[in-house]
Formats: C-alpha cells, sequence, structure tokens
C-alpha cells in the first residue's frame, strides 16, 4: 500500500528559512535508505505558503485567496509518497526520519489504490493468450 | 499477537536485510550472519519488552550483533587454541575483529553483494528465489511458502540448503570485478522477474498473497536502481513490472474471468504506475541502447500511452519485436512478433512467420501457435483452412474455458 507522508509546517519553514546544510546531508541519508529499501516513490518539498493560493469555492462563486495563510501548524511543507506493507512499517521509517527545527510534525495518510489485487487473479494459460493475441509479450 | 510482537516483527522486516548484509560481509558466512542477527534480535526483545524500543533501533541492533560476533569468533579461537587446530596468527585475528569492529559503518555495497550472493548461479533458480525473498526482502519462510504453494519445512530446507552449497563452496563474498558485474546483474533480474511473474500470473482464486510477490519484486527492483545505478537495463526492468502492473486492475473481471487488452476499459489503468514505468524506461534509455527487458518495456509502453485500443502504434510494436526477436529469438517471442507484424501489415505478412515456427516443430504442444495462424487465415477469409487450424487448437487447450472459446470460433468459421 502507498502512503502519503506529509511535513507539517513550521513558522521557520514559512518564513522561507532554508534547511541548513546538515539538515539536508540527514535528510539525503535518510532518502538514500529508503531509496536503496526499494520504497520510496517520490518526496518533494514544498514553498512556503505565501507562493500559493486557494481557491474557495462556493455553490457558483469561486474565491482565489493568496497566500500566505495563518494556521501554519496546518500547513504542508513538503510531502513523501512510500510504498510500504503496513501503516505500521510507515511509522517505524518515519519515526526515523531526521527531525527539523527542534520540532514538527509527520502525517502518514493512506492512499487509495485502484488496482484491488484479490478480485483480479487471472489463471496463467489465459493470461498467456490475452497477452499473445493482443501482441504483447510485455503486455 | 501483542503490539509489541507486532512492532518488532516490522522492525524485523525493516532492520534484518542490512543486519545480515553487514554481518554476511564480515563473517563471509550466510548461515552465520543470520544466527548472530537472529541472536541479537532476542536479546534487543528481551532488553526492549521493559525498557521500551530505543528511537534507532537499527543501530541498537548492530551494536548487539557486533558484540556477539566478536564473541562467537573469540570463543571459536578458544576452543581451536585448546584442541590445538588453531592456525590463525594474532595478527590475523586482530584484523578480523577490526573488522568486525566495522560492522555498523555502511560501506554501502552490502545490500549489493547480499542480492548477488542470493542470486548466485550455483544454485537453483527455486533456491536464488527462496533465498532473495528471505534475506534481501525479509520475509518469513511461512510468507514464501504460501506465496509458492508449498509448506514451511520445503522453503525451509531449500534455504538450509543453499547456505550450505554457498559456504561449501567457498563463494567469495567481494562484490564480482567489472567484467563479471552485468552477467550477475543479470541473474538477479531475472530472480526478481520470475517473483514478480510468479504474483502476476497468480493461478489461485482469491488468494491476495501470490499477487503480493508483484510488490516485493518491484521493491527489489526499486531497490537494485539505487544500488546499482548505472545499468540500464535495472531501470527498464523495473519499467516493465511498473507499466505491467498499471493494468492489474483491468485486465481480469470480478470473476476472474481475463479482459483482453482491446476490451480493456482503460480508464482503471494505473496513472501512477504508468508515470512511474515511463520515467524508468526514461532512464534506461538514457544509459545506452535497450536489451531485453527494456524491448519488452518499450512494448509495454507503446501500449500505455495508447489511449484506445484502435489507436495503438502497431508499427511501433512490430518494429520493437524486430528487435527484441533478433536479441533473443525464442519461439515464444518470434510468435508474439508474428501477431505483432499481423496487426501492423495485415494477416498475409503473419502468416510466413507463424508457418516457419510451424515447419520448425516449435511450440508443437502449444494451442496458441495453431489459434495465431487460425486467427490469421480467418482475417484473410480462408475459413476452411482457420476451421481446421482452431479445431487443432481446441485439441491442445489445456482446459475446458480455452477448449470452448477455440470451439467456438471453429465453428463460426465453418459456417462463413
Amino acid at each position: 500500500m502507498r502512503f502519503m507522508v506529509m511535513v507539517r509546517s513550521t513558522p521557520d519553514i514559512e518564513a522561507g528559512v532554508l534547511p541548513t546544510t546538515e539538515e539536508l546531508t540527514a535528510m539525503g541519508e535518510f532518502n538514500e535508505r529508503l531509496a536503496k529499501a526499494g520504497l520510496l516513490l517520490e518526496g518533494e518539498g514544498l514553498h512556503p505558503s505565501s507562493k500559493g493560493a486557494r481557491i474557495r469555492f462556493d455553490g457558483e462563486n469561486r474565491r482565489v485567496i493568496d497566500g500566505p495563510f495563518a494556521e501554519t501548524k496546518e500547513l504542508i511543507a513538503g510531502y513523501w509518497i512510500v510504498k510500504m506493507q503496513s501503516k505500521e512499517e510507515a511509522i517505524e521509517w518515519f519515526r526515523q526520519a531526521p527531525c527539523f527545527n527542534n520540532g514538527g510534525t509527520l502525517e502518514i495518510r493512506q492512499i487509495f489504490e485502484a488496482e484491488d489485487f484479490g478480485e483480479n487473479i487471472t489463471p496463467e494459460l489465459r493470461e498467456q493468450e490475452a497477452r499473445l493475441r493482443i501482441g504483447g509479450l510485455g503486455t | 499477537m501483542g503490539d509489541f510482537e507486532r512492532r518488532l516483527d516490522t522492525i524485523w522486516r525493516i532492520e534484518s536485510p542490512r543486519l545480515i548484509a553487514a554481518l554476511a560481509r564480515v563473517t563471509r558466512d550466510l548461515a552465520l550472519a543470520e544466527d548472530i542477527a537472529q541472536d541479537a534480535f532476542v536479546a534487543a526483545l528481551d532488553r526492549w519488552r521493559d525498557g521500551g524500543v530505543p528511537e534507532n533501533p537499527g543501530a541498537w541492533l548492530m551494536t548487539i550483533a557486533k558484540r556477539r560476533a566478536i564473541d562467537r569468533f573469540r570463543r571459536e579461537d578458544t576452543l581451536r587454541a585448546k584442541t590445538g587446530e588453531l592456525q590463525r596468527s594474532t595478527a590475523h585475528s586482530i584484523s578480523i575483529e577490526s573488522e568486525i569492529e566495522m560492522l555498523d559503518q555502511d560501506v554501502g555495497d552490502d545490500m549489493l553483494r547480499l542480492m548477488f550472493i542470493a542470486c548466485h548461479p550455483l544454485l537453483s533458480r527455486e533456491a536464488r528465489v527462496a533465498l532473495t525473498l528471505r534475506l534481501v526482502a525479509g520475509l518469513t519462510t511461512a510468507e514464501i511458502a504460501r506465496a509458492f504453494l508449498t509448506s514451511e519445512p520445503t522453503i525451509a530446507q531449500r534455504i538450509v540448503r543453499a547456505k550450505r552449497m554457498l559456504a561449501e563452496a567457498r563463494i567469495p563474498f567481494e562484490l564480482p570485478s567489472q567484467a563479471e558485474r552485468m552477467g550477475r546483474l543479470s541473474t538477479v533480474m531475472e530472480v526478481i522477474y520470475l517473483v514478480f511473474n510468479e504474483g502476476y500470473s497468480a493461478t489461485t482464486g482469491a488468494d491476495v498473497v501470490r499477487p503480493a510477490l508483484c510488490e516485493d519484486a518491484l521493491r527489489l527492483g526499486r531497490a537494485l536502481t539505487h544500488l546499482a545505478p548505472e545499468s540500464g537495463e535495472v531501470h527498464a526492468l523495473v519499467a516493465l513490472m511498473e507499466l505491467q502492473s498499471s493494468r492489474s486492475a483491468a485486465r481480469a473481471q470480478t470473476d476472474g474471468t481475463p479482459v483482453l487488452l482491446a476490451d480493456q476499459d482503460r480508464s482503471r489503468w494505473n496513472r501512477s504506475s504508468i508515470r512511474r514505468g515511463l520515467s524508468e524506461l526514461e532512464r534506461a534509455h538514457e544509459r545506452g541502447s535497450l536489451g531485453p527487458y527494456g524491448l519488452q518495456a518499450a512494448i509495454a509502453a507503446v501500449h500505455a500511452r495508447a489511449a484506445t485500443f484502435e489507436q495503438t502504434d502497431w508499427h511501433g510494436i512490430a518494429a520493437l519485436y524486430d528487435a527484441l526477436a533478433e536479441m533473443m529469438p525464442t519461439p515464444v517471442v518470434r510468435l508474439n512478433r508474428a501477431v505483432a507484424v499481423g496487426m501492423a501489415f495485415g494477416p498475409e505478412a503473419a502468416l510466413p512467420l507463424i508457418d516457419e515456427l510451424e515447419d520448425e516443430g516449435a511450440l508443437r504442444e502449444y494451442h496458441l501457435l495453431p489459434a495465431v495462424r487460425a486467427d490469421a487465415l480467418e482475417r484473410m477469409m480462408r475459413y476452411s483452412e482457420a476451421a481446421l487450424a482452431f479445431e487443432r487448437a481446441a485439441t491442445l487447450a489445456k482446459n475446458e474455458r480455452d477448449r470452448m472459446f477455440l470451439h467456438r470460433r471453429a465453428a463460426f468459421c465453418r459456417n462463413r
């Protein structure tokens, strides 16, 4: 299952304070461990909310609100997308994530998957036939 | 299982491959490495039950493992000294101990070395698969047994025997030389793709264990792209697996009946798998000309890019099959190529390729050869020949559903 692990923002991040070299190194090492375990799908950092915008939907009306936004602790400063076997595994991994600014919160959320392997199992021969008829070995 | 045990299980899954890989580096003995890792874990379990799990359990385990390794080493030395067998010089002993001291230093290639050893050409395919899943992917013997529909003792024995074989052959634990590296990487890739296909073509009803093998294979493949990033084929293998699994949700009805690619609901294809697959394929391209996995991934990518079946670039696929058949002229690849050529240039172009395979007597027992031939003949409106070929395919078909399907198509041709 895939998880999105979100880094909640801090006043420093919102103020545009960039991570230190040590912090970047620690983050790089952590990401490399995740990658070498074959678990990391994506990971990105986000600019402060002052560079962002919100669109409010109210019936037919659309209202655009430019950042920054006040509720710092509710904002997202970055995220990982990881593939884990369970929520427990995700928790175990991210307990070891480097900590920024002596604090902060990570939020782990499971991603909905379109595929549902359980009900989609096909007998091998039929599968081979399907593959052949459409002419793709790698299909 | 309580929360504490569950947590330890998870920690074992995460930490054991790295621990075993590092221990194998210093002990040069897989069985011993696994033993010490398990020892360390049992010790941790005792201590953590009361004292709580430390913030960095991996480093903790590594420290205990280091101590255990040195203890064992000294005990053996004392034993040998007593029986007069000790031939090790003091200097040698010190060098081994200092190597053990370096256990917790990640020398970077530990995991790759472990993969190479688990997939050593000396071992049978089954043994390589079992050892890789156990040591590199961190699966339990029970999980492997369930995935391969066999008993736990069978898998356990397979693993024990494999480890013994490696120990007796005294295979070197150093990374293979640059000249050997590509060959050894391909044995690792073969194991990963075997695991993937085992999950992908699972034959048992609603069992969710086997498809989990696809996930394990993808995890191993992604890991390998970071351990051996220079190899284009490794990226291609991951691309191929991503693109194939992107269709998982669309390739069968809820009762398990397969849905042909032409009839699949493409909105159910997993776009993120496709995106990941395409970018891995791009990385493979950047690293040079495509190999067998690369070409198969490129074929899968053509399908993935087609918005509808009708928009499929069959000329592109046929060209990729030309290259693949040149590199890997197996009968199955050549038959696939014939199908692609038929889609791109018409049945007249495909028929000689199919006849060639028939003349060689290849795939004699394979119902799809006459089935593909029948399909071409039908499209050329040579109905009586097509009916005969469909009948022959039906007699070769391995299951009732295929047989009925082929009989129906034969009857349809006879009535034209």
